[in-house]
């Protein structure tokens, strides 16, 4: 029985020794090291790109956009964004030329002395008018993407009362401890390996295949190996592409070994982070709170280039009324191009902004109708049979459970505050509050997406032991652990008989990327079904039917016996992409947050006291790797509530590009995280197991919200609630 | 500039230039590569090694301070058997350690607080870890493990 057992990661001795191998953490021999040189502008035409004469050039590479062998383009979901600007730079940061250098000192120095002429011209920045704007960024209207969705119709309803409200949310930084890495190798064979920080290794193969030219087209020719991986977060689900089409074109410019690392700085200044978000919301309820009809305006920042920024859109429009249940709906949304960096892929992706919004909404109305918050939730969240915004049939709904778990684990008194440096003596007035939020979070890729993917994991069995080949990556969440968990279980064996292979694309299948609380729940359940393929396939050779394990201790052949599986639904969910409607997803995960703090009103500065979470995932395969990535994400919302601020220049360049001023919570900043599992099965998922991963992210900040109207009155829509903006919004 | 000095319990002997970073001359001279840079300016903690029994940023301390010290990073912890240290066990145990690059610097200066003993409470602990950042835990397990380690009170 492995399955529920809290057992030690797979990694974690290697982890807790130092013997864990980074990317920065190689070095072959002859390794030069690579720069990247950044538009100091927000939008220009790029007239030359020139050598300093005055420098010393005889050991440097330079590259630029007119170097690059094939199609200049960092391939995702359309050919937009350039490996290197060639004409026109379209957003601060944006990679121009690249250098390479026996060490890191002198490539950051040659780095600084390609002299890069620029003409200004007039950059975009307002997201409220990029659609149309006669400053084209993404062509033809500055609009990545738009979706509405439809149900009922909100403008037949004439009852109740109107409550509306605008909600924005900040640009967000993952912050990974790592900094995004890639070392790309010349191979002997003239092929090209890339070893490096990221999640998602078909993503590179895919993104640089026409860049390097028809010579690294055929495939195998480009190889991806995932290094041990110092958190990702969704910051390392598409900018790794970036880095590694630089490390690659660097390679083949030197023919040597190129390691990029990105310092503090430039990661914080040139990456991928959060998408601000503005959204106001107009709802109808009646006298007791319920909602009548919903109706949602969103407008979301890309950035320059498309990224995944559709994806995110389509996330947030889904959950936009946030888990309750409402007859007419409306929602408008839209994604649009500004000359700032691109924004990306980020834990929660689009949800996070939607579940503030329409919490908030939902504390308003409760202010209006001079409401208890949560009864007003209870009135309307959404129970078993009910219809999604989309028309989807909710079912396994956990929302009433895990609201009764998180407020019965929150009945307890929360720790008292330390006292702080300095004391107050007593002066300092400091008044307590309480908040909660329910949300609820899609598992998987949204509607056909999985079966369109086809996730595909291979089982090997060689020497005794099962090698699970699978493209999902480790990066700290713990799929390392939990597959060869649901594997023995599956197989009945003891976890030291199965082991996953080191994600290389030269053997692992593509299982999909590591994104979309999706690995645990669709590629572990591909990894169920493989089992019991290989179970079927030992039978066969064997030539009777036993349990595995007696049938492994019989088994006589050296021979690796090899299975396959390919994810396939059971053709049960219907999707429409032009109407959104449909199922949304396979299923969802619940939680609710209540978060107890403490507001200093000299200061407006928040202070945690304790964040008791309830989640239903399903099933817990692993409930300390569970309860851990739940905490972790916890305070990444937290810290998203009151600290983290990204302040941006006149170009809209982060300016606060340090750990010493872009604040993330410290252990002195975190409350105590009281975390609740609750277990509603999801027959769909290996073992009952619903996504986990995104959705501890999505509730904190809302939670905070109310807690600081509660305790002191002030009435905050905006993140981050930073001391300043507590202080101004103080009755 | 020549520098001799104890790198977990075995002499060394090391070429460096003169303003070399402690942090490179482990990672990039001697191939130790246990202690991770994550921020280069002293505020994630995740180069922390422990100099003479004291935690320290080691990207803030110049190479020549290593001279005749007595340096231990994480790969000097465990036992010559192989056996863990008690942090290292404890954050296995809770699992303390998720993408595990801010570990070996919160084992570290666990190992630290452990060598110092005395009687700590939570409270004191997450101040004591104050200096080293971690982005997936949360710091529950890991104030869990030390606090065991520790013998802490609630």
């Amino acid at each position: 029985m492995t399955i529920g057992q809290g057992v030690h990661r797979a990694d974690g001795r290697s982890k807790v020794t130092g013997h864990a191998l980074y990317v920065d953490d190689l070095q072959p021999p002859g390794c030069l090291y690579g720069a990247t040189v950044r538009s100091p502008h927000a939008h220009a035409e790029v007239l030359s790109i020139t050598r300093d004469p005055d420098f010393d050039w005889t050991d440097i590479t330079l590259v630029t956009a007119a170097d690059i062998p094939g199609r200049n383009c960092v391939f995702l979901m359309t050919e937009d964004q350039p490996a290197l600007a060639a004409e026109r730079v379209l957003h601060v940061e944006e990679p121009v030329a690249l250098v390479a250098a026996p060490s890191r000192e002198r490539a950051a120095l040659a780095a600084k002395h390609v002299v890069v002429e620029y003409r200004e011209l007039t950059p975009l920045f307002d997201a409220g008018s990029a659609e149309g704007n006669d400053s084209v960024i993404f062509a033809p209207d500055n609009v990545f993407k738009r979706i509405r969705i439809d149900k009922g119709d909100p403008s037949q309803v004439s009852a109740g009362r109107v409550i509306e409200g605008t909600y924005t949310t900040g640009l967000h930084e993952q912050l990974y401890i790592e900094c995004q890495g890639m070392l790309a190798m010349p191979r002997d064979d003239g092929g090209l390996t890339i070893t490096g920080s990221l999640q998602c290794p078909y993503y590179i193969t895919k993104a640089i295949g026409k860049l390097l030219g028809p010579d690294y087209e055929a495939p195998g020719r480009i190889n991806v190996v995932q290094a041990c991986t110092g958190g990702g977060f969704g910051g390392k689900e598409e900018y790794p592409s970036m880095v590694a089409a630089h490390a690659a074109l660097l390679a083949l410019a030197t023919g040597k070994p190129v390691k990029l690392i990105y310092k503090r700085d430039e990661d914080l200044r040139a990456t991928t982070k959060r998408h601000p978000c503005a959204i106001r919301i107009r709802t109808r309820v009646d006298d007791a709170g319920h909602l009548l009809s919903f109706e949602c305006d969103m407008v979301v920042d890309g950035g320059a280039y498309n990224t995944l920024t559709p994806v995110v859109l389509s996330r947030a429009v889904i959950h936009a009324t946030g888990p309750y249940r409402c007859k007419h709906v409306r929602i408008d949304g839209r994604a649009v191009a500004t000359n700032t960096p691109p924004n990306g892929a980020f834990r929660g992706f689009g949800a996070p902004q939607a579940h503030f919004a329409a919490e908030r909404h939902m504390d308003r109305i409760a202010r209006e109708l001079c409401m208890d918050p949560v009864v007003l939730r209870r009135r309307n969240l959404l129970v078993d049979g009910d219809l999604s915004a989309t028309g989807q049939e909710m079912l396994d709904v956990g929302a009433a459970q895990v609201l009764d778990a998180a407020l019965a684990a929150a009945e307890s008194e929360p720790p008292a505050l330390p006292d702080l440096p300095g004391g107050g003596l007593g002066v300092t007035r400091q008044l307590r509050g309480r908040g909660v939020s329910l949300v609820f979070h899609g598992c998987g890729f949204t509607g056909n997406g999985e079966a369109a993917l086809k996730g595909k994991v291979a089982l090997e069995l060689v020497d005794g032991q099962v090698r699970i080949l699978t493209g999902s990556t480790d990066i700290g969440q713990g799929t390392r652990t939990v597959f060869p968990q649901i594997v023995a279980q599956e197989l009945d064996l003891s976890l030291d008989q199965v082991l996953v292979v080191e994600p290389d694309t030269a053997q692992v299948p593509d299982s999909g990327p590591t994104v979309a609380s999706r690995t645990a729940m669709v590629v572990g359940g591909v990894c169920q079904q493989a089992a019991k393929k290989l179970a079927d396939a030992l039978a066969l050779e064997v030539g009777r039917d036993a349990p595995f394990a007696e049938l492994l201790a019989e088994r006589t052949s050296d021979m690796p016996l090899r299975v396959e599986h390919v994810y396939a639904d059971d053709g049960s969910l219907t999707w429409d992409p032009d109407t959104y409607q449909g199922d949304a997803y396979p299923t969802y995960g619940w939680n609710c947050n209540v978060v107890d703090l403490t507001v200093d009103l000299e200061t407006g500065a928040v202070l945690y006291q304790r964040l008791v979470t309830a989640t239903d995932i399903g099933r817990a395969l692993n409930p300390v790797l569970a309860s851990g990535q739940i905490e972790g994400g916890a305070l990444q919302g937290l810290g998203w509530a009151t600290q983290e601020e990204v302040v941006l220049d006149d170009a809209r360049r982060m300016r606060n590009d340090r750990l010493t001023n872009y604040i993330i919570p410290t252990s002195l900043d975190a409350p105590e995280l009281h975390t609740v599992l609750v277990e509603i099965p999801y027959e769909g998922g290996p073992f009952g197991a619903k996504g986990l991963g995104e959705i501890p992210l999505d509730g904190p900040a809302a939670a905070v919200a109310q807690a600081i109207e509660q305790a002191a009155g002030a009435v905050l829509d905006a993140l981050p609630m930073t001391p300043e903006r507590v202080l101004e919004a103080l009755p | 500039m020549k520098l001799a000095f104890t790198l977990n319990g075995q002499p060394v002997e090391a070429e460096a230039p003169p303003a070399a970073r402690l942090l490179d001359l482990l990672r990039e001279t001697l191939g130790v590569t246990g202690s991770k840079e994550g921020c280069g300016e002293g505020e994630c903690g995740a180069c922390s090694v422990l100099i003479e029994g004291r935690s320290v940023c080691s990207c803030l301390v110049p190479a020549a301070q290593a001279h005749g010290a007595d340096i231990v990073t994480i790969e000097g912890l465990h036992g010559p058997d192989g056996a863990l240290h008690p942090v290292q066990q404890a954050f296995l145990d809770h699992g303390a350690a998720q993408c595990g690059i801010c570990t070996p610097g919160f084992v570290v200066t666990a190992a630290e607080l452990m060598d110092r003993g005395g009687k700590w409470t939570r409270a004191d602990i997450r101040e004591a870890l104050a200096g080293n950042l971690c982005r997936c835990t949360g710091y529950q397990k890991i104030i869990d493990a030390v606090a065991e380690v520790l013998d802490a009170e609630r």
